[in-house]
């Protein structure tokens, strides 16, 4: 083989746009980082080093065939299962909360594996079942999802057990639920809001109240979502310029190199900065929207669907989040934000997306 | 068939998908659309106001407090002043266990018991956030071993500051007063009057005395350093300064060495003593004994030396010059004298034939005069001299307490005298209508007969009586008294001269003037209540003596100063100024429970006059002869 091959077989199964979509944000973050690290090389360095090790793998998934894809569901889903049980009995305690299992080697947050292990198994599932869908198969699907959420949420962590159960429910809507039920369910949510808020632990209903009114607490909980608030409009049109975020550099703005950063970068590249993010995020979903639409298989497009909303939905959260106007959980900015698992398991879905576009052919063939 | 429709199916599956594909993206769009709104509203909208909380999140507003302003008496000589030490500041929120703090900072350098009872109030009077201070003026080596063991405590630190001090301690304590720590209502009135801004970052303020009713000129003006700051308060860099302005210094009238010498004069007697150039107004000496030493105040005093100084018999708190009110005793007959020429009621030729017993017309009431067996043939020069009680029981009852209320008070008795200083007192001149509203009963001639030697009702300060006396030594002429002479700005050229203020004239005929005048030489000559005052002496003294009676006697009781409890003993006057016939100085003298005016008041006076008017220091004060019970007024 020549080089060329070999370098067109390297990137055979890589999706160009999505991967160019995915290259943009991955460089935002580290242009992000620098300066909300207080223009220090540390995090983005490492951040650099995440980013590697998370696109070899998004490159492995890519070039796995869909059918081994369809294989590992189960395996992973137990797995996973198996480890949150192990959490609820012998997991770590950090910041009052159990979500990581010591294993010795290294400690791991299973929650994160989960992100896929759930809607595989439900977009397994409902592979397996696709000729004879019926009511009890969604309901089956349902406890499927649940199970999992409702050990993360005991742990407690909130943000993760909702963008799992969002993740789930793409599935479960996707497959084709009737309209009735999410009407139900819609409604069943909302009248169990109040049972909700009773079982819920005080910091998450502080949290909760303090998104109605975050002057109530200005030093204390509402303090994230002022100084947040704060940066961001600060920002202005065009922004206060790279490095020259005062909020950020004078340590006003909490946890900026994770949940908070995209205050960070709003506060310095203002509102067109935010128009350009905006549009690199929707360019990214709308070609997850297209590969899914031509995906091949009922499973694939299950798949495609629910990574692509998902991807979509953690965006929001986030940024809903930083700017005022849903309640401080901790979820990230996806691609963004600091942190190596959640760049993994992001890049692990793009992988699947790119592959289930690279490999339809063959299955169609 | 079968196959037919499961193609059907997936077909109209593919379809159904599709649609459900369409809304998500539709949701998406919802949230991305949502989240635009957003991002306009917050940085477009109300970018302004984002901008504004931005800004004072970042800057910090520093006050540079103003160096206190100086206070010198009329040569230059340091009364108040400042200097730079360290000290030992404990800050709340950083130390967890204060008390077990204390105790690792008392191995390093001392910690008195007294100073853990100051650092206990001011922390129960403190606000949050504020370092406190647990320890003053270091040493240069406790600073040393303290900066080598900094680490250990992390919420102690030694900051370098200005420290007011006094140098003359207790001698000058009632005139300069004190600063102490801003207290709240100090706060809420520094904001009724607007000042609040400049007293930022001050922590003290004039408590009393000079420094308190000079408080603005000696404050200056809180300059701002505008910083950046970060999250955790620390400057970052420095965006703008103004300078403070350090406060005016005051330069005295006082001289320090004349105050020293007048203090020391009184022994251990309590008393006080005000000084006055009577041609101006300006206090020369001002004097009330015993002082307290007001260092201490500065950063609070401890409870402890609080009680002591509080509940101590002698009260060095009480600020005698200014506020204590005593009755006159004779010291009130010259200006007697002078109402009853103002009124012609006695000639001063006329005279009067002193038995030594004075009754009221149809009244066997006895008033006695001080002298057993009475002066024999007296006229008013006479009175005077040998201050005569029976003369002027007579010539008080002739006059009647309407003119004699009418003219003391218009020569400035039981008026404050306006000096430069808050809490002055007022005396008191008894008249119908105020016995009538005080006591609910009507004047009684005999009233009027004691209040003609200035027992009775009469109260007068030493700082009013000293101004009276001044005002009669300049022949009517009043000029307020103050203490302060110039303001001098810290920017030089602005200086404020306090110019002489005359208050009024009482035009009194040159002829009565003259004879008051000269009976009041010779009371300091041979015949005269206090010839001790001028003996031996180069110029004239022109003086009155004066007895303020402690406790009452009954009729007919005869008062023994060595059969009394010295506390219960008079209280002795003299008034005077000097040289008599072009008077420099003027001057009240009051020594309490010392008996009689004459022997012990008279020989504080000379020793000021000695040394203003000579730059004669006084000898020792035992060569003094003082005789007592010997000699009375």
């Amino acid at each position: 083989m020549t080089k060329r091959q070999l370098w067109l077989a390297f990137i055979a199964h890589l999706d160009r746009q999505l991967l160019l979509g995915i290259a943009l944000l991955l460089l935002t973050s580290l242009l992000v980082l620098f300066s909300a690290d207080n223009a220090s090389w540390d995090r983005p360095l490492n951040q650099l080093r995440n980013i590697l090790v998370a696109l070899t793998l998004m490159w492995l998934m890519a070039n796995l065939p869909l059918h081994y894809l369809m294989r590992i569901a189960v395996p992973i889903y137990v797995v996973g299962m198996v480890l949150l049980i192990g959490v609820a009995l012998v997991g770590d305690i950090s910041h009052g909360a159990r979500r990581w299992l010591n294993l010795g080697v290294t400690t791991i947050q299973p929650s994160e594996l989960m992100k896929i292990g759930v809607p595989l198994m439900m977009a397994w599932y409902f592979e397996k079942h696709e000729a004879t869908l019926t009511l009890k198969n969604y309901f089956i699907a349902s406890i499927l999802l649940f199970m999992p959420i409702l050990l993360i949420a005991r742990q407690p962590d909130l943000g993760t057990s909702l963008l799992i159960s969002a993740s789930g429910f793409y599935v479960l809507f996707l497959a084709g639920l009737s309209w009735r039920v999410i009407g139900g369910l819609f409604v069943a949510a909302l009248a169990s809001a109040p049972v909700m808020w009773s079982m819920m632990h005080d910091y998450q209903r502080h949290r909760i109240m303090m998104l109605l009114d975050p002057s109530q607490d200005a030093l204390g909980n509402g303090y994230h979502t002022i100084q947040a608030s704060i940066a961001v409009g600060s920002g202005g049109i065009f922004g206060k310029g790279y490095l020259n975020g005062t909020q950020t550099h004078l340590d006003f703005l909490p946890e900026r190199t994770t949940d908070f950063i995209f205050a960070v970068y709003s506060e310095e590249f203002g509102l067109i900065g935010n128009l350009i993010l905006l549009a690199l995020y929707s360019f990214v979903i709308w070609r997850g929207f297209v590969i899914t639409s031509h995906a091949s298989t009922y499973f694939t497009r299950l798949m495609g669907g629910s990574i692509t909303l998902t991807f979509a939905t953690y965006a929001f959260v986030n940024m809903g989040m930083v700017s005022g106007i849903l309640p401080v959980v901790g979820v990230p900015l996806p691609l963004i934000s600091y942190g190596g698992t959640s760049m993994l398991t992001l890049l692990l879905g793009f992988g699947m997306l790119m592959s289930i576009e690279t490999h339809k052919k063959l299955v169609k063939s | 068939m079968n196959r037919r429709v499961e193609f059907k199916n997936h077909l109209r599956e593919i379809f159904h998908f599709q649609l459900r594909l369409v809304v998500g993206i539709g949701f998406v769009s919802v949230l991305m659309g949502i989240l635009l709104v957003r991002f306009i509203y917050l940085q477009a909208a109300r970018h302004t106001y984002y901008q504004t909380l931005s800004e004072s999140n970042r800057i910090a507003v520093v006050p540079i407090v103003p160096n206190r302003g100086l206070i010198l008496d009329r040569n230059g000589v340091v009364l108040a002043h400042n200097y730079s030490g360290y000290t030992l500041e404990i800050n709340q929120n950083k130390t967890t266990d204060i008390e077990a703090t204390i105790n690792d900072l008392s191995t390093l350098v001392t910690i008195t018991n007294k100073d853990r009872k100051r650092f206990k109030k001011l922390l129960s009077e403190s606000h949050n956030f504020e370092t406190l201070v647990i320890r003053n003026r270091l040493s240069d080596e406790e600073v040393a071993r303290f900066a080598a063991q900094q680490y250990r405590f992390p919420g102690v630190e030694i900051k370098a500051r200005l420290f007011r001090d006094y140098p003359f301690g207790d001698k000058t304590s009632h005139l300069i007063g004190y600063i102490g720590r801003i207290n709240d209502s100090e706060v809420s009135q520094l904001e009724e009057n607007d000042l609040a801004a400049n007293y930022r970052g001050t922590d003290y303020i004039g408590k009393t005395g000079l420094e308190q009713s000079y408080e603005t000129d000696l404050h200056g003006t809180t300059g701002i350093e505008q910083v950046e700051v970060d999250a955790g308060g620390r400057a970052v860099r420095m965006l703008a300064r103004t300078a403070p302005v350090s406060g005016n210094t005051l330069v005295l009238s006082i001289d320090a060495k004349l105050q020293e010498i007048a203090e020391q004069a009184f022994g251990n007697y309590r008393g006080a003593l005000v000084a006055i150039d009577p041609t101006t107004g300006e206090v020369l000496a001002f004097v009330s004994k015993p002082g307290y030493d007001p260092n201490p105040f500065i950063d609070g005093i401890d409870t402890q030396s609080w009680d002591e100084l509080n509940n101590s018999p002698d009260v060095p708190l009480n600020n005698r010059a200014l506020r204590g009110q005593y009755p006159p005793g004779s010291t009130i007959k010259p200006f007697m004298a002078l109402a009853g020429l103002n009124f012609h009621t006695r000639s001063p030729e006329q005279t009067i034939n002193d038995s030594g017993v004075y009754y009221l017309p149809g009244s066997s009431r006895q008033y006695r005069d001080w002298k057993p067996g009475g002066h024999g043939s007296v006229n008013m020069f006479k009175a005077i001299q040998m201050s005569c009680d029976t003369y002027f029981y007579g010539l008080a009852t002739e006059m009647g307490i309407d003119n004699i209320s009418n003219f003391l008070s218009r020569f400035g008795f039981g008026k404050k005298t306006g000096i430069d200083l808050e809490g002055e007192t007022s005396g008191l001149v008894p008249s119908q209508e105020w016995k009538m509203k005080r006591y609910q009963q009507i004047w009684y001639p005999g009233d009027t007969v004691s209040v003609g030697i200035g027992q009775g009702y009469n109260l007068v300060t030493p700082l009013q009586l000293a101004f009276v006396t001044a005002t009669l030594a300049n022949n009517g002429v009043a000029y307020k008294p103050h203490l302060v002479k110039e303001v001098q700005s810290s920017r030089s050229s602005e200086n404020r001269f306090i110019a002489k203020e005359p208050l009024y004239d009482l035009h009194i005929p040159p002829k009565d003037m003259d004879l008051v005048r000269r009976a009041m030489v010779a009371v300091t000559q041979a015949g005269g209540t206090a010839v001790f005052a001028s003996a031996g002496a180069t110029y004239q003294i022109a003086g009155k003596t004066g007895t303020a009676q402690v406790v009452a006697m009954k009729q007919g009781e005869k008062y023994d100063a060595s059969k009394i409890d010295e506390r219960h003993r008079d209280h002795a006057w003299f008034i005077a100024y000097a040289p008599a016939d072009h008077p420099r100085i003027a001057m009240a003298v009051l020594a309490e429970n010392g008996g009689h005016g004459g022997g012990t008041a008279a020989p504080i006076a000379r020793k000021v006059f000695d040394y203003y008017l000579l730059g004669k220091l006084p000898k020792p004060l035992a060569d003094v002869p003082i005789k007592k019970g010997s000699v009375h007024d």
